[in-house]
């Protein structure tokens, strides 16, 4: 229990991050790849300034033995590239670019922009849905 | 000069701080990745892996909780959507399918990762940052923006 009130917690600070930020809006995240355009820099400082607590929190990581409220670290330890990583990587950009929105902005917009962003979150799952057809 | 007329310098960097203070949380509280992505695809049983679905359920609700405060609290929130759905369609099915089959999006890869040095995050992040220029300057060439 308290670990899903934790969640809920970060997720919260996130989706207050998200929307103070400007990563939630798609217009801004267009004007930040459009390059040919009236280029808007503000996603630079927002990844700027999520790297910063994170880049600290690995290094307390390196010396915990243990999570707060769980027995261990579950974090990826795969560390080869393949084609997948690219392909999804090209797939993912290209909707970002046209949508103007990644998942976190997608979930955060339901309170901001609640039909058009249903329309991407559910699209967004059947994506995923796909995804899952196509790999079993 | 009216370069860079709608940058928000100083809200991004802080928007950016509590986005990596909440994925700290979530590495050193619950000891996982708070990748976006992965969670959402947890809370809906789209994925069979990833931690206990009601703390990835409970983060994604979060999501927009927090957005949804932090409108009522601050001026100048504001999100522009495009007139038609069709992008939110495509772009929707490309971020959905491309976030699992590349095992990340803007906040596994993009924030854990790279901070992490992953190699495997800073060759998605490289690479989702490049489709993304381009998609854009494709649709800008187009006339589509």
């Amino acid at each position: 229990m308290t670990r899903v009130a934790l969640a809920l917690l970060a997720g919260a600070l996130f989706g207050s991050g998200l929307a103070y930020s400007g990563l939630a809006d798609p217009m801004r995240v267009q004007g930040f790849l459009d390059l040919l355009g009236d280029w808007d820099p503000t996603l630079m400082f927002v990844m700027g300034g999520a790297l910063v607590p994170m880049a600290i929190a690995w290094r307390l990581q390196a010396r915990a033995g243990k999570p707060w409220l769980d027995e261990r670290f579950e974090l990826p330890g795969t560390r080869h590239l393949d084609a997948r990583l690219v392909i999804g990587a090209i797939l993912f950009g290209a909707g970002w670019g046209i949508g103007g929105l990644c998942p976190g902005p997608a979930f955060a917009n339901l309170a901001l922009a609640p039909l058009p962003a249903l329309a991407f979150v559910s699209s967004m799952l059947v994506g995923m849905l796909l995804h899952r057809a196509v790999s079993d | 000069m009216d370069a860079f007329a709608n940058a928000m310098p100083l809200q991004g960097f802080i928007g950016g701080l509590f986005i990596g203070l909440a994925s700290a949380i979530v590495l050193l509280g619950l000891g996982r990745i708070a990748g976006v992505s992965g969670l959402s695809a947890r809370a809906f049983g789209i994925a069979s892996s990833g931690p206990p679905r009601a703390i990835a359920l409970a983060f994604v609700v979060g999501l927009p909780l927090g957005a949804l405060v932090t409108r009522l609290l601050f001026e100048g929130v504001e999100v522009h959507f495009p007139d038609s759905w069709f992008p939110l369609i495509v772009g929707g099915l490309l971020v959905g399918f491309g976030s699992r089959l590349g095992s990340g999006c803007t906040s596994g890869h993009g924030v854990c990762g790279l901070s992490r040095l992953s190699p495997r995050s800073i060759l998605s992040t490289i690479t989702f940052m490049l489709s993304g220029f381009i998609t854009v300057g494709l649709l800008r060439t187009g006339g589509y923006l």
